[in-house]
């Protein structure tokens, strides 16, 4: 089943601005799903649209089994936002504003309180449940959201940057929290400006830029378009001055520090093999970069090189 | 949550309505004790010190005549900045956000918000007539009027600032229209004086304002007396609400000053 379609959608903002540009998009239950795309290139307005808060100009969303204009109640029923902003009220107490939260989705108190203490255990903000929200630290702030986007048991849960500002630790927690629902059930849809979180989180991929939708494909099959990659080698012992390898574009970053460039048509192999042969050992490995990065930037450039 | 539609309506709405309440009563400096102490020095210089010098107004001590008009301002002047204030910091901070993205249709958001203005116009009218009590006797001649009365004008000013909080684009905004428009009125209303003691002409012209006939029902619940017809203040008040509701009602379903 179809969790989010989206339809020739079309957005102007009064200043005559064209934010969306005929864009069109599915995005099936159970997916782990990236928006990705440079600042402004327009996917909180289509968080906007799909979730109601701003107006579209032209085109169609449904979620699920509902379409945002002629059943509008039945189509938010389904969805948990978690904006790019804080957007609670900071005078309310933390369980105040999810069993509040729960209320508009049709919860009674009776309902709500439970639910709302279960994800204040599992986001680790029980401690601070009579908090005033604007006492809580940024990374809380964003558990809480996170907390009052889930409480009424959402079908389709949308992250708008989840984790802008927060540190890695807790970053990774969310991930794996987040991979937790996913696999509960829960459809999930993100933007990040991390794209090792992307990466490392979602099976689907959509990149959109100056409002047009550039890529729409499943992860996998984007990263092994990739066609070459550039790893950095930390090494035993200081290199030797006359090394040879081949093919292989190097260069020596420091004495125990080598960067080398594979080709697609390259394998690891035989670098190995050709290290191992001049009494190189290597320690470590890692890419230079990563990976989904440079897709991201080939793409990015490419469209605005062509538009 | 297997509710029907209307049963989810229904804890929606009152989620809204107690999220109101709680807020006007967690900021209870801010908004019950400023209307009692104001009212506390209203009754003291104007009916006390003032008043006994005045003598009788329509029949009654200038206290007592004094009185209803004191507590129909209260309830105007809260019902209106309790949807005002509320509604614009909840577009201020964003926090509307919550309430537009969740299954709740424009018409329960204009009615909790309502509501919760209603709610604490009634509250500070309970207040001030408590207060009033240390001064005074408060005959109340026609319940049912006096009721009624000040509960449509609690609801026709809390839609009031419900349009002004959708319109404002800063906390400014929202204190023009209580400050040249909504206390000269009320001011010049009768609260403090029957209109029967202007010339000609400017009883003509206070006819216009529609906080008088407010006034003036409310009174004549209390005490029996009023400048104007009582069925009069009913239809002007009813018609009023209904048209505020259906614009405050085509403003939500436009997104004007919500939605991009």
């Amino acid at each position: 089943m179809t969790a989010l379609t989206i339809s020739n959608l079309s957005k102007t903002y009064k200043n005559g601005y064209q934010a969306l540009k005929n864009i069109s998009l599915d995005v099936e239950q159970g997916d782990f799903f990236a928006l990705l795309g440079p600042n402004g290139a327009g996917k909180s307005t289509t968080i906007g649209v799909i979730t109601s808060l701003v107006t579209k100009t032209a085109g169609k969303v449904r979620v699920f089994d509902s379409d945002i204009d002629s059943d509008p109640e039945q189509a938010k029923s389904y969805i948990g936002l978690v904006p790019q902003e804080f957007n609670f009220n900071g005078f309310e107490q933390v369980k105040h504003i999810l069993v509040t939260q729960a209320g508009y989705y049709g919860m009674t108190v009776a309902q709500a309180e439970p639910r709302a203490d279960e994800l204040l255990h599992q986001l680790g903000l029980w401690q601070k449940r009579h908090s005033t929200a604007r006492s809580l630290s940024g990374g809380m702030k964003r558990r809480l959201m996170i907390a009052r986007a889930l409480v009424h048991k959402p079908k389709l849960l949308i992250l708008d940057e989840p984790t802008a500002g927060v540190d890695i630790e807790l970053r990774r927690s969310m991930w794996t929290f987040l991979q937790n629902i996913n696999e509960e059930g829960t459809t999930i849809i993100l933007t990040t400006h991390y794209l090792e979180e992307a990466e490392n989180l979602c099976r689907k991929i959509a990149i959109i830029d100056q409002g047009k939708i550039i890529e729409n494909t499943d992860m996998k099959s984007l990263l092994n378009r990739l066609d070459r990659e550039t790893f950095i080698l930390d090494l035993k012992a200081p290199l030797p001055t006359d090394i040879n390898l081949n093919n292989f574009n190097f260069e020596r970053i420091d004495d125990t520090t080598l960067e080398v460039e594979l080709e697609r048509t390259e394998n690891l192999n035989t670098l190995f093999s050709l290290l191992s042969e001049q009494g190189i050992e290597v320690c470590s490995m890692k890419n230079k970069a990563n990976r989904l990065e440079e897709l991201f930037l080939s793409l990015v450039e490419t469209t605005e090189i062509t538009s | 949550m297997n509710a029907t539609k209307y049963q989810r309506h229904w804890v929606a709405f009152n989620t809204l309505v107690t999220r109101e309440i709680r807020r006007f009563l967690r900021i209870w400096p801010q908004t019950l004790l400023p209307p009692a102490i104001t009212m506390t020095l209203y009754f003291i210089i104007f009916g006390n010190l003032i008043g006994s010098r005045i003598g009788e107004m329509g029949g009654f001590s200038y206290m007592e005549y004094i009185v209803p008009g004191l507590i129909m301002m209260s309830v105007i002047n809260n019902a209106y900045a309790n949807v005002a204030s509320s509604f614009y910091s909840a577009k201020f901070q964003s926090h509307i956000e919550e309430l537009i993205v969740a299954p709740v249709p424009n018409y329960l958001i204009l009615a909790g918000y309502v509501a919760g203005g209603t709610a604490r116009g009634l509250f500070v009218g309970i207040i001030v007539t408590i207060v009033s009590l240390f001064f005074t006797q408060i005959p109340v001649q026609h319940l049912f009027v006096t009721c009624s009365m000040v509960f449509l004008s609690a609801i026709l000013f809390a839609l009031g600032g419900f349009i002004n909080a959708i319109y404002a684009r800063s906390f400014d905004e929202i204190a023009i229209i209580p400050t040249f428009i909504l206390t000269p009125l009320t001011y010049l209303g009768g609260v403090f004086y029957s209109i029967s003691l202007l010339p000609e002409f400017w009883q003509n012209v206070s006819m216009l304002n529609p906080i008088l006939y407010m006034v003036n029902a409310f009174r004549y619940g209390m005490l029996g007396e009023s400048d104007i017809p009582v069925g009069i203040a009913f239809t002007i008040i009813i018609v009023c609400i209904i048209a505020l509701t259906s614009f405050a009602l085509h403003l939500l379903n436009k997104g004007t000053g919500l939605r991009n």
